[in-house]
């Protein structure tokens, strides 16, 4: 069977979500692998989200917030950006693609934009394959269970 | 009545919890008193085998500290599990992997290449690596294995409670023990006792401002004002990100706090939630700024995750 990338968005309720339902009413063409997430904004994309997705079996994390300076909190998109920059060595050193985290700026005025970016990370992701974080044990780690020998042995 | 019956054990860690244990002074002796020492193998000569030959469920109270490094730390968890009616995950390392957990960051091969190939001081001509068996003239001879990740004690048997802290502040582990000896209720199991139920910040005395960070030094780059906020100041401190209970002892010593109380409560990643927090106060609004900022702060992952890396969500480097 083909790898159809498993996909969360987290999408700002006041730009890109609305940007994703503009998508959907102008019945503009776009992959069914991402799942919403609303949220109020951006700013409330906790990095352990992110996390949580990925240790869940997300291939891939979308995250949408309004362009800066349109935040409707006015600065929660500014800490987002600050969360991803900081979150690129995290993923690095956990050995994650940072290319599996995407972050973008749709207004709601932009369902194409959308469109467009659902598109192009859906393909990106494809092309990094599956992330299946919690992939079968490896056959080293099958020792990780095993008891020790004999006690006798060990004092 | 017969006394109830203590046990302490060490698996992957420094010593420093057994240490902590010793460091509630002469009331060690009200401990000798009120408990019935059955096993502790740092201090008193114990085999396996007298823990082995006890009934199921005949130690009361099991306080075990580090994390599970190798087959004979994970074997000693279930062993002791079996025996004891309470477990106790004490300290950093069984509760959330400790410093020992950092090397989830790598792999068993690269910490067996530096470890016994690579450091300088090691001469290792034939590259020998341990093996679990070997034959030698007298007969075979075994090593505990040594596994690819290292857990937590709740990540190999159920555990009853959780006392944090590297090492754990002796005041609270004697609370604790007071509790028991008293016979008071204990609280529900899978809790975290002898620590606060808040964060590091509130117990710190230091005065807070707004934050707004444009450069972040590590402590030896500068010297902190002893009465202000050190991360006001621009050094890390894992306060906001670590759970309350050893009185910000590091704080008042004018060191920033490295997170060995673990979680806050209702908090499950206490480096994402660092992360968090530190992006929240840098400030720029210009993303070139930002990076240049964020690059300042020195090993962001070990440091946010000194203590709790084998206890987070993903738990391990996939290499």
């Amino acid at each position: 069977m083909s790898f159809e990338p498993r996909i969360v968005g987290f999408l700002c309720n006041w730009c890109s979500y609305t940007g994703a339902d503009l998508a959907g009413v102008s019945r503009l063409k776009s992959p069914p692998n991402i799942r919403i997430i609303r949220t109020m904004c951006s700013g409330r994309v906790d990095p352990t989200f992110i996390l949580k997705a990925f240790d869940l079996g997300a291939d891939g994390v979308l995250v949408g917030g309004c362009h800066p300076g349109d935040c409707h909190y006015s600065e929660g998109n500014y800490k987002t950006m600050r969360r991803m920059i900081m979150l690129k060595p995290f993923l690095r050193a956990f050995g994650i693609d940072e290319r599996r985290v995407r972050l973008e700026w749709i207004s709601a005025s932009e369902g194409d934009k959308f469109a467009r970016v659902t598109t192009e990370f859906t393909e990106t992701v494809r092309s990094l394959g599956p992330l299946n974080w919690r992939r079968p044990k490896q056959p080293d780690e099958a020792l990780l269970h095993a008891t020790a020998p004999a006690s006798t042995a060990l004092v | 009545m017969a006394k109830p019956k203590l046990a302490l054990y060490w698996a992957a860690s420094c010593g420093g919890c057994e240490i902590a244990v010793l460091d509630i002074e002469v009331k060690i002796l009200d401990v000798a008193n009120a408990f019935d020492l059955v096993f502790w193998p740092c201090a008193m000569d114990f085999k396996y085998a007298d823990v082995e030959a006890m009934p199921d469920k005949s130690i009361d109270v099991c306080l075990f500290n580090g994390g599970i490094r190798n087959s004979e730390n994970a074997h000693i968890a279930k062993l002791l599990r079996q025996k004891s009616k309470v477990l106790v995950a004490f300290g950093s390392c069984a509760q959330e992997g400790g410093i020992p957990g950092l090397a989830n960051l790598t792999t068993k091969e690269e910490i067996f290449k530096t470890v016994f190939q690579e450091t300088p001081s090691t001469t290792n001509s034939n590259g020998a690596l341990p093996q679990p068996r070997t034959k030698v003239p007298e007969g075979e001879i075994e090593i505990p294995i040594f596994h690819d990740q290292l857990q937590t004690l709740d990540q190999v048997v159920p555990v009853d409670y959780y006392i944090p802290g590297c090492p754990p502040q002796s005041t609270l582990v004697w609370a604790v023990i007071e509790l028991i000896i008293q016979g008071k209720p204990l609280p529900p199991p899978g809790s975290v006792v002898g620590a606060g139920d808040k964060t590091c910040c509130d117990e710190c005395p230091r005065t807070r401002k707004e934050k707004k960070i444009k450069k972040f030094y590590r402590p030896h780059e500068i010297i902190p004002d002893p009465n202000q906020c050190l991360l006001d100041q621009g050094i890390i401190c894992m306060g906001p990100a670590t759970r309350s209970g050893c009185g910000a002892l590091c704080i008042i010593a004018n060191v920033p706090c490295r997170g060995c109380y673990g979680c806050p409560p209702n908090v499950t990643d206490q480096g994402a939630k660092m992360l968090s927090a530190l992006s929240s106060v840098i400030d720029t609004q210009d993303p070139a700024e930002m990076e240049q900022i964020i690059e300042t702060i020195a090993d962001p992952v070990g440091t946010f995750y000194r203590f709790s890396l084998a206890h987070s969500t993903l738990q391990r480097a996939r290499v």
